[in-house]
């Protein structure tokens, strides 16, 4: 039984972990890729900026003598989400919309997103250092030990208090989400611009509305993302460029312009990598017993060694561009 | 017309005046090493510039293929390991890469079932188990031949041959690995493409950055072979002159032939894909084809550029390979020089390339000079770590730079020149 | 007049397409452009509607001056347009649609569309249905319905029978009658020529991006020069 849990806490918590991560992450993705049209290459520095701006708003908090139950990381977290997106607003206004404006070429916005990237990394490293920080420096982080009503797992399963609260955000942040889209007359028209931009200008749709609007979205689940992954583990500076490969592929196997499809995407990419980074002679070894002498159960045997794990999302990536472009969730193919 | 060519003149005249001013402050050595790096990074810039000028491809993924090149470098020049020879491993790591052959031949046979009757979805599911099974047996096999490599031997080491293979042979991996990503992608809008090489770069790092037993990781390769006398023979300059003579005859080379090529029938045909990719269609332009084909060349000339200039630096550092160094840094050479213009590249990339070697030193200088300012004036405690910091100056202005020549010079300094009386549509 | 163009110049890039259009509708009439292909006639909407540039002449909607007003503008003055091709969210569903032609509204808008489904009853039972899901003839009757939103006092249509069968085209122009005889202006480019002159006010014939002929529907329908040429004899 301890096998298992061992599995539970390498595969299902850490994959409900991650995947939440690429899951917030992956909705903006597919929305200004549904809406505004281009890959947003400069995702993973939003959600770091959001995690930096949480830093600092948590600083702020600490040094006013706020003290709260809960991480105070997680606290400022509104603020940090509120900072994005205004970051996000402003970068389209400064860099994207001029291009949107004059006409440019899709792939014109994706190279504009790359310099963005290097722009906003140049600054968060400038003014931050380039070492990883935690949250957790004047504060303790609550660990859980759920320990197992059976007589034969001894070891118990092991959640953080911030995972907690990252599923629990993750969830509300997709009930919200989907209210907001099939409700709201604003949701609506992101939808019918997603689905058909020239018919939603034709209808007299603000497109600009919209575009602000997925800005605002994007950014504050970014910063809310790049903020919980943060919380969870540290916060590496660098962490861009590994978190978007696997935000990209989750959002285009979902479909892209598809929200639910970029959640599932999330989820399933996470889930693999931590399926594929497990090491199932672990699992294995309770069978041997029951297997003949001969058959020899390996010490490792895993998918992919943890220090290539941006492999899986990549192949995912592939495949699906390969079988299926539309992804799962038949979104578009641009 | 006119004045374009006054303008690229006007510009060479600049580059020289800076090239005579910094060999005038800090050595002929110094300048020599400049611009030898800097016809190298012309060389990526060449490869990039024809895949974003001619085919409107973007490759996010260029410091992938330059590292490719430099391990190809290494495989085949760097000199044998005698250690490894004469270990069991050789025998070990042949016999693994047979696995690798028969379990491919078998996946392959299997995924042709389907032509002797097996049922189409039963034949998928066999491949992709069969696929797994092998992964799984030869991954299972490596593990302990590489881990008595790196115990023993170090790594495999080198082939021994002649430097210039190891060039060649870094422009076929890099054609190699760019064909299927281009078949997959190319069919699909150029964001795909995009995010494809951006992933692939990172795959190649993180293979040839762990892969101890054939790349030495992080211990790092040194010195890799040169076609021309080492500088342990002849000297810094003489040596380096050398160099400089060779690469620059590649640059002029490799720019000659892209000019035929883009006068002649194929470069119309690829410039009349690019501006009306739905009309070329129509005229029955095979599109995905002729722009895979680009994909590659360019991947091709990236990767023997990526080869000349790690052999140049002596050292294969697979954690050395920063996308911002080479990715980004082409990139602003590329849409500086003018999309879709050769000599553009090429002005774009010494011109970019010395701003950026003379950038290190002056960031650190202004750092210095503010942190002085600021401790004499605010008793301003500057972070440790503000030399790294300051280095971070350099990421923001490639950033900005790109974001403002799209804004404001989307067609570059060098926009491209239209052979002849075409009109060359709106971008 | 409820909406005059005057020697109207546009088209894409570098390409003149209309050179020197003019039309002009009174508030309830039914005008119909027609002329063989490439005389600029959809080009002829889009100029009116914004979605091209204007390079010379003027648009006058209402009288005030809209050359090459945006179209978001023109919707909230009252006039809008169904294009030819893609002209629903085929991920939205039918009500959906209709809600997002109302977008530019900010009042309570739903007798509006009761009287849609009225207008257009199958409608009613596939309100909830993704709009990609219906047939040709209903998703004509979604775009028209979504552009009626607005309550508009001119409808721009873009060749509304394009790719209906013959028992759907009489069902579109008996529909437009019927919205027309709510009062709306319509102002429709049209492949068949002869019934669509049939139900027209006026008609304007353009050839090479210039006005043939103007007149009546009904003079144009009788001008044995204009059959020879437009009509197919």
């Amino acid at each position: 039984m301890n096998e298992l849990v061992f599995f539970v806490n390498k595969v299902l918590v850490a994959g409900t972990v991650i995947g939440s991560i690429y899951a917030l992450g992956a909705v903006g993705v597919t929305l200004v890729f549904g809406i505004l049209r281009f890959a947003h290459f400069a995702h993973g520095d939003l959600m770091t900026a959001g995690a930096f701006a949480a830093l600092a708003g948590a600083a702020g908090l600490h040094a006013l003598g706020v003290s709260t139950p809960l991480p105070i990381g997680f606290v400022a977290l509104p603020l940090a989400m509120i900072a994005t997106a205004l970051l996000a607003m402003g970068l389209d206004r400064t860099f994207y919309r001029p291009l949107r404006e004059r006409g440019a070429r899709p792939i014109v916005l994706v190279m504009a997103s790359i310099g963005v990237t290097l722009m906003l990394q140049g600054l968060v490293r400038l003014f931050a250092g380039t070492a990883p920080r935690s949250f957790f420096t004047g504060e303790r982080k609550d660990i859980f030990h759920i320990a197992l009503p059976f007589d034969l797992a001894d070891r118990p399963i092991i959640v953080t208090e911030p995972q907690v609260l990252l599923v629990l955000l993750t969830a509300a942040a997709v009930v919200a989400l989907h209210y907001f889209l099939t409700r709201s007359r604003l949701g609506k028209a992101m939808r019918a611009t997603s689905d058909n931009a020239d018919l939603a200008r034709v209808s007299g749709i603000d497109t600009e509305l919209v575009a602000r609007t997925t800005w605002i979205i994007a950014g504050g689940l970014a910063a809310a993302g790049g903020t919980m992954l943060s919380l969870d583990v540290t916060l590496k500076p660098d962490l861009s460029f590994s978190l978007l490969l696997p935000i990209f592929a989750a959002a285009i196997v979902g479909g892209v312009g598809q929200p639910y499809g970029a959640i599932a995407g999330g989820f399933l990419v996470g889930f693999a990598e931590t399926l594929s980074v497990f090491n199932w002679s672990v699992l294995l070894r309770v069978l041997a017993p029951v297997l003949p002498e001969t058959v020899e159960i390996p010490t490792k045997l895993a998918f992919v060694p943890p220090e290539y794990k941006i492999v899986v999302p990549f192949f995912i990536l592939v495949v699906v561009l390969v079988w299926r472009p539309t992804g799962i969730f038949r979104g578009r193919v641009l | 017309m006119n004045r374009l060519a006054v303008r690229e003149l006007a510009l060479l005249a600049g580059l020289v005046v800076m090239v005579g001013l910094i060999q005038a402050w800090l050595g002929t050595a110094y300048t020599l090493r400049m611009l030898v790096e800097a016809s190298c990074y012309a060389i990526l810039a060449l490869g990039l510039g024809i895949q974003w000028g001619y085919g409107g491809l973007f490759n996010v993924g260029v410091v992938g293929f330059v590292a490719l090149g430099g391990f190809a470098s290494v495989l085949l020049s760097y000199p044998v390991n005698e250690d490894f020879l004469n270990s069991g491993s050789a025998a070990e790591l042949a016999r693994v890469g047979l696995y690798a052959v028969l379990g491919i031949a078998v996946v392959f046979a299997i995924s042709r079932l389907h032509r002797l009757g097996v049922p189409r979805g039963l034949c998928t599911a066999a491949t992709i188990a069969a696929a797994a099974a092998v992964y799984l047996v030869v991954t299972t096999a490596l593990d302990p031949v590489a881990g008595e490599i790196e115990a023993n031997a170090g790594f495999v080491g080198g082939l021994g041959l002649p430097a210039w293979t190891g060039w060649l042979a870094g422009g076929a991996l890099a054609g190699l690995v760019a064909w299927p990503i281009g078949r997959i992608c190319l069919g699909l809008r150029s964001d795909y493409l995009a995010i494809a090489t951006l992933g692939i770069a990172e795959i190649i790092k993180a293979f040839l950055k762990n892969a101890d037993w054939l790349t030495r990781g992080t211990l790092t390769v040194s010195p890799l072979p040169w076609p021309v006398p080492t500088p342990d023979e002849v000297g810094f300059v003489w040596a380096r002159a050398g160099y400089l003579c060779l690469t620059a005859a590649m640059v002029v080379a490799i720019y000659v032939l892209l000019e035929r090529a883009y006068r002649a029938p194929w470069g119309r045909m690829m410039r009349a894909i690019r501006d009306n990719e739905v009309s070329a269609a129509a005229m029955g332009k095979d599109v995905n084809r002729r722009r895979l084909e680009i994909f590659v060349l360019g991947s091709i000339l990236i990767g023997i550029g990526g080869a000349a200039l790690v052999s140049f630096v002596r050292i294969f550092d697979p954690a050395g390979f920063l996308p911002l160094n080479y990715t980004f840094l082409v990139w602003v050479m590329v849409i500086l020089g003018g999309s879709g213009n050769n000599l553009g590249a090429i002005v774009g990339a010494l011109l970019v390339y010395i701003i950026w070697t003379l950038s290190e030193p002056a960031a650190l200088l202004l750092f210095d000079a503010l942190r002085d300012l600021g401790d004499a004036w605010f008793g301003w405690d500057a972070p440790s770590d503000l030399q790294s910091r300051a280095l971070q100056m350099r990421v923001f202005v490639i950033g900005l730079t790109i974001t403002l020549v799209l804004r404001f010079a989307p067609r570059g300094v060098l926009p491209e020149r239209a052979p002849r009386h075409e009109q060359v549509g709106p971008r | 007049m409820l909406v005059e163009a005057a020697n109207l110049h546009a088209g894409y890039g570098e390409m003149n397409i209309l050179d020197g259009v003019s039309l002009a509708l009174e508030a309830g009439e039914i005008g119909v452009v027609i002329g063989p292909n490439g005389a600029g006639k959809s080009t002829t909407l889009k100029a009116l509607f914004g979605l091209l540039r204007v390079s010379e002449g003027s648009v006058r909607f209402d009288g005030a001056d809209v050359t090459n007003a945006t179209p978001e503008s023109l919707v909230r003055r009252g006039m809008s347009f169904v294009p030819q091709e893609r002209n629903v969210f085929e991920t939205l569903t039918v009500q959906e649609n209709l809600e997002m032609g109302a977008f530019v509204r900010r009042d309570d808008y739903r007798h509006l569309v009761e009287r849609i489904y009225a207008l257009f009853p199958p409608l009613r039972d596939k309100r909830g249905q993704p709009a990609g899901e219906l047939s040709g003839g209903q998703r004509q009757m979604v775009a028209m319905g979504r552009a009626l939103m607005v309550e508009p006092r001119l409808l721009l249509l873009d060749e509304p029978t394009a790719g209906l069968s013959p028992l759907f085209m009489s069902q579109v122009f008996e529909q437009i009658l019927a919205v027309n005889a709510t009062g709306v202006g319509v102002l429709m480019v049209e492949q068949n020529a002869r019934q669509a002159l049939g139900i027209a006010h006026k008609g304007f014939v353009l050839a090479s991006g210039r006005n043939r002929f103007t007149d009546t529907g009904q003079k144009l329908l009788a001008d044995p020069e204009v059959a020879r040429s437009f009509l197919g004899g």
